[in-house]
């Protein structure tokens, strides 16, 4: 071994002080980049990549699908706030025809109505086909006749007028303006998307646990780095720094991760929906969701919880550091 | 709150000046060391640190002062990703300082306690007499004031632990205040020097 103390120890931190190198070893620190203070990825920090990247996949799986749900309802409550109908029912001696073109000439003086239009006989025909089958004499049935009529939905028309106008000027006239339906469907879309909206919080509720405790999983194996950075004069603020963009890395990649997988899920079903119009499964997917594709809303909120995500790995790892170090300063000694 | 370890204590460690602190293990050497790195509050009594009263110092004051007091810990300290360069430098790279500033006084202070070939290698392949003395470099690369060191040569031969004892002597022939915090009367009997000895919870001082 060499000797330990060749001479009086160098003045380290002088400036002037002059080097002698070691025969090939002095002065040959090499010129490559410090190691991080914050030991590289271990076990747990892929474990916590992970945990983060299945979280933030399936929040932002749930948060499309609340999105997919508010938009289908709000396309429900649109279509059928578009229409609504006259009703005439056929009497003894009553020209049906004349009161359908009264009820269509009323409809139309209101604002906000686009469109009324008769259901000629042969739809008339059509729609009872399913019932009364095919060839059937409108003349010989008492059968009622509709008036369809268009409405802005932006702009809809006074129909507790309408339906007076319609009533006293027709007889044996009725307006249905859908609405008991519109209540229903609303009613049916609010509890839908409040389901989902439940859910997601709740989706959301469990990942912030997740990331939080992932967070102080891979965190307790670095105690002794605080404890050491502490004792050698680091400030609070240096270690919190340290630790919080090492941790904030390690949370965006997994977080990024999840949301890119989500974003294709989205993506993919988009594309498969786009591809399977006008077919069987197409209709039916159609039927449940409309047009199946996560509007801009979804997109963005898939940006929202991948940089919430990571902001919360962050916060999560410098509330960890300070009450580490918090509890430094006053825990007891063991001898 | 445990037991008292420590009661009726009253000492100073005057500048410049060499002592052993020794008493049986449990003796409360280590809270003793701890007391004076304020790595462990009082609960009750008067501990001044350079002029300040302890009780007084904030927690933000705490890196400032710590900078002027070295610590050799017992178990090293030292971080196993961090080469025996790195560990040393550490205390400078905390503060903020570029390698190229520091990074000849580094090298010399490597040589100077025989750990010069052993700068690049990560401390799990150190021996414990090599691991003691980056340790030991490590409290000693700001120049502190004062140096205290629980145990250093616990965990070392006689031959190795003489000549950290002379690392030390030589320290405080500069004007570094030193505690050595130790049970081996071997050590202390090779130095004429202020001993502390601490027994059920009480300090004697013999000077």
């Amino acid at each position: 071994m060499t000797e330990v103390v060749p001479g009086p120890p160098p003045k380290a931190g002088k400036k002037h002080m002059k080097v002698a190198p070691m025969p090939g070893q002095g002065g040959t620190a090499r010129r490559r980049k410090p190691m991080p203070i914050v030991p590289p990825q271990n076990v747990a920090g892929n474990a916590m990549v992970l945990v983060i990247a299945i979280m933030t996949f399936l929040s932002c799986l749930t948060l499309g699908a609340v999105t997919l749900v508010r938009d289908t309802a709000a396309t429900w409550q649109n279509e059928i706030a578009r229409e609504a109908t006259v009703q005439v029912k056929p009497a003894e001696g009553f020209d049906i025809t004349i009161a359908l073109d009264q009820a269509v000439a009323i409809a139309r003086e209101f604002d906000g109505v686009r469109s009324a239009t008769i259901v000629d006989d042969a739809a008339t025909v059509r729609l009872l086909e399913p019932w009364l089958g095919t060839g059937v004499d409108l003349d010989e049935l008492p059968v009622p006749r509709l008036v369809t009529i268009t409405i802005d939905p932006d702009n809809p028309p006074d129909f507790a007028a309408m339906r007076e106008a319609i009533t006293q000027n027709v007889p044996y006239a009725t307006l249905d303006d859908h609405r008991t339906w519109v209540d229903r469907l609303v009613a049916m879309a609010r509890t839908t998307v409040l389901i989902g909206v439940s859910v997601l919080i709740l989706m959301l509720s469990a990942t912030i646990l997740t990331v939080v405790f992932a967070t102080r999983g891979a965190m307790s194996g670095n105690g002794h780095v605080i404890e050491v950075l502490h004792f050698v004069g680091a400030e609070a603020g240096f270690i919190a720094r340290q630790f919080r963009s090492h941790f904030l890395a390690t949370g965006m990649k997994g977080a990024a991760t999840g949301g890119v997988l989500a974003t294709l899920v989205f993506l993919g079903f988009s594309w498969w929906s786009s591809r399977n119009l006008a077919t069987p499964e197409g209709d039916q997917a159609a039927a449940l969701f409309g047009n199946f594709a996560i509007g801009i809303a979804g997109y963005a909120g898939v940006g929202v919880i991948v940089i919430a995500v990571s902001i919360l790995t962050a916060a999560t790892t410098h509330i960890t550091v300070v009450s580490y170090l918090n509890d430094l300063d006053t825990t007891p000694s063991d001898g | 709150m445990g037991p008292e370890i420590l009661r009726d204590i009253s000492f100073q460690l005057p500048e410049g000046s060499f002592q052993f602190l020794s008493g049986p293990s449990g003796a409360g050497k280590t809270s003793l060391l701890r007391l004076l790195f304020m790595s462990l509050k009082p609960t009750r009594g008067l501990i001044t640190v350079f002029g300040k009263d302890r009780a007084r110092i904030t927690r933000r004051d705490l890196p400032l002062i710590r900078r002027r007091i070295g610590v050799v810990f017992q178990d090293f300290r030292l971080l196993d990703h961090l080469t025996t360069f790195e560990n040393v430098a550490l205390p400078l790279r905390v503060r903020g300082r570029e390698e190229a500033s520091y990074r000849a006084d580094v090298n010399e202070l490597l040589t100077w306690v025989g750990l010069g070939e052993r700068m690049h290698v990560l401390p799990p392949v150190l021996s414990g007499g090599e691991k003691q003395r980056a340790a030991i470099a490590r409290a000693l690369i700001e120049q502190p004031q004062i140096l205290l060191a629980d145990e250093p040569t616990g965990n070392v031969d006689p031959p190795l632990a003489r000549r950290l004892l002379r690392l030390f002597i030589e320290l405080n022939r500069l004007g570094t205040a030193v505690v050595i915090a130790t049970h081996d009367v071997n050590l202390m009997e090779q130095v004429e020097a202020r001993r502390m000895v601490l027994a059920n919870g009480r300090l004697d001082v013999y000077d």
